[in-house]
């Protein structure tokens, strides 16, 4: 990903700098520092944050119903994914309906969430598994899709069973389509997870926000946005890594010359 | 005529089924909270057409083109500078990872903290989430721009405006397009967003307002319009990376030929 002939550390300084601006730019007077408090106050909210039971219990509630739409979404997305591909009838039938469900945004499913489940970790799940469930299955679709004609002629021709095809054929032609799907889906669901709790007030990071701004507690209410951001961070770390090592008898990751 | 007979009947038949299974099913319900579909679509004319479609309507969409027009400009702006100098991408490149996977949603209370709860907030928002996936994706197109090409425009002396236009962006417009598509479902969560947090009119808060106000055939009849819009708006985009990427899809057809 990064340029490894300049190491490491250029992306170190610009963090650094990045930083700097943030601390200088409040305190020479820039910017207000009631908008834009110095990070070095960003960072002993967080440290503030870190001594919180409440901030730990908030974390693990995000993560938990990150996790768990992430779980319900990959798992359906999967089957149906598989399901309709492998069945042209059901592909040509559902398409135009996939295609026209895809692109309702999920927040537009808040007020109804609300009405029907109330405030409780089920709306923000509702959301988060709409939103994420989408990108797996539309993923799968294409991935079923892009099954090798001749290897289909060639597993027909050997008589293997339905089984079979989709554990040999399809199975491992859909992967990485499919973990790309599950790439997007994953950050998606941190997305609409925090938007939950943000706008719903499921308890989590996003409501804690909400507190924190609601109280005009401004370095606590930064200190827990670059909270979500690091999440963001190592969920992109974590499925680029899963990728590779799931993928590792692929040829596209194979040909990839090591860093 | 008969295949296009069919290709009709398989796109409209199932979303014709489940509609037909939701206004029947609906149809005697007494349930508050899951009114006969028949009530949903009387309430969406009484409640879209008319004053509401200035009001509330045109503004949310005003907002969500200026903004998403500011994304793209600085977006790609950003990206051809970044994208042509490997120093600059290699220092700033763990700032704009973190910078990107800060969940969208969040920065709503940041926002309103600097520009208050006026017009100039949600534009801002929505700026500040469509940003990352265009600028991202358009340093990749650019990092990406073919050796060959570039030297060939190095031999012939191709520089400034002439090289910009029709070797870098045209080379990065596939990365950027993938962008774009990402910012606009981006931008439509967070126009809907920004106006649930705080604002008069627009539809994110009246359809927040009609759910609290448990006005509830007019609330399923907001969801629909917030779904209906997500898909024209995806139709739309589709539209113009036809006109914009066909060359593209060309070159890969022919190229998927000739293998």
């Amino acid at each position: 990903m990064s340029a490894p002939a300049i190491g490491r550390w250029p992306g170190l300084v610009g963090l650094l700098a990045f930083g700097g601006l943030l601390e200088l730019l409040p305190r020479a007077g820039l910017v207000p520092a009631g908008y834009l408090p110095p990070s070095s106050r960003i960072a002993r909210a967080l440290a503030d944050q870190a001594r919180r039971a409440e901030f730990w219990t908030a974390l693990g509630d995000t993560v938990r119903t990150w996790l768990t739409g992430l779980a319900i979404a990959v798992a359906a997305g999967l089957v149906c994914g598989i399901v309709i591909g492998s069945v042209p009838a059901l592909r040509t039938a559902t398409a135009s309906t996939v295609e026209f469900l895809r692109p309702i945004p999920s927040v537009a499913l808040i007020p109804l969430a609300v009405l029907l489940y109330g405030t409780g970790i089920r709306a923000t799940l509702v959301l988060v598994v709409y939103a994420a469930f989408w990108q797996v299955l539309v993923q799968v679709l294409h991935g079923v899709g892009d099954v090798d004609p001749v290897a289909r002629d060639t597993a027909l021709s050997y008589r293997l069973g339905r089984w079979a095809r989709v554990r040999y054929l399809v199975w491992p032609t859909a992967l990485p389509y499919a973990l790309t799907g599950v790439r997007l889906a994953t950050s998606v669901a941190l997305v609409l997870a925090v938007t939950g709790e943000l706008v719903i007030g499921t308890p989590g990071l996003g409501r804690e926000i909400a507190v924190a701004q609601g109280s005009g507690a401004v370095p606590a209410m930064y200190a827990l946005v670059v909270v979500t951001g690091l999440l963001g961070v190592a969920a992109n770390l974590v499925t680029r890594a899963a990728e590779r090592r799931v993928l590792a008898w692929h040829p596209s990751v194979r040909s990839e010359v090591p860093a | 005529m008969t295949a296009a007979v069919r290709r009709t009947a398989a796109m409209l038949g199932l979303p014709a089924v489940l509609v037909a299974v939701w206004w029947f099913a609906s149809s005697g319900s007494t349930d508050v909270y899951r009114p006969p579909l028949s009530r949903i679509l009387v309430a969406f004319r009484e409640t879209w057409f008319g004053r509401r479609l200035l009001d509330d309507v045109a503004p949310s969409l005003a907002r969500l083109a200026v903004g998403y027009a500011v994304a793209l400009a600085v977006g790609v702006g950003l990206g051809l500078v970044l994208g042509s100098s490997r120093p600059l991408r290699a220092l700033t490149e763990p700032v704009l990872e973190f910078l990107r996977a800060i969940p969208p949603p969040v920065l709503v209370p940041i926002v309103m903290l600097v520009a208050g709860i006026g017009d100039l907030m949600k534009v801002l928002v929505i700026v500040s989430g469509c940003l990352w996936p265009v600028l991202l994706n358009t340093v990749e197109g650019v990092r990406a721009v073919d050796e060959t090409l570039a030297d060939t425009c190095r031999v012939y002396r191709v520089g400034g405006a002439l090289r910009l236009r029709h070797l870098v962006l045209r080379a990065a417009s596939p990365q950027i397009v993938t962008g774009a598509r990402q910012a606009l479902s981006i931008g439509i969560i967070l126009m809907v967003i920004s106006e649930m947090f705080a604002a008069s009119s627009g539809l994110g808060f009246t359809v927040v307002q009609f759910q609290r106000g448990f006005a509830i055939p007019e609330m399923w009849s907001g969801v629909l319009l917030l779904g209906l819009l997500g898909v024209v708006l995806s139709l739309g985009f589709r539209v113009v990376e036809a006109r914009v990427l066909g060359w593209y899809h060309g070159l890969r057809a022919a190229q998927r030929g000739s293998r």
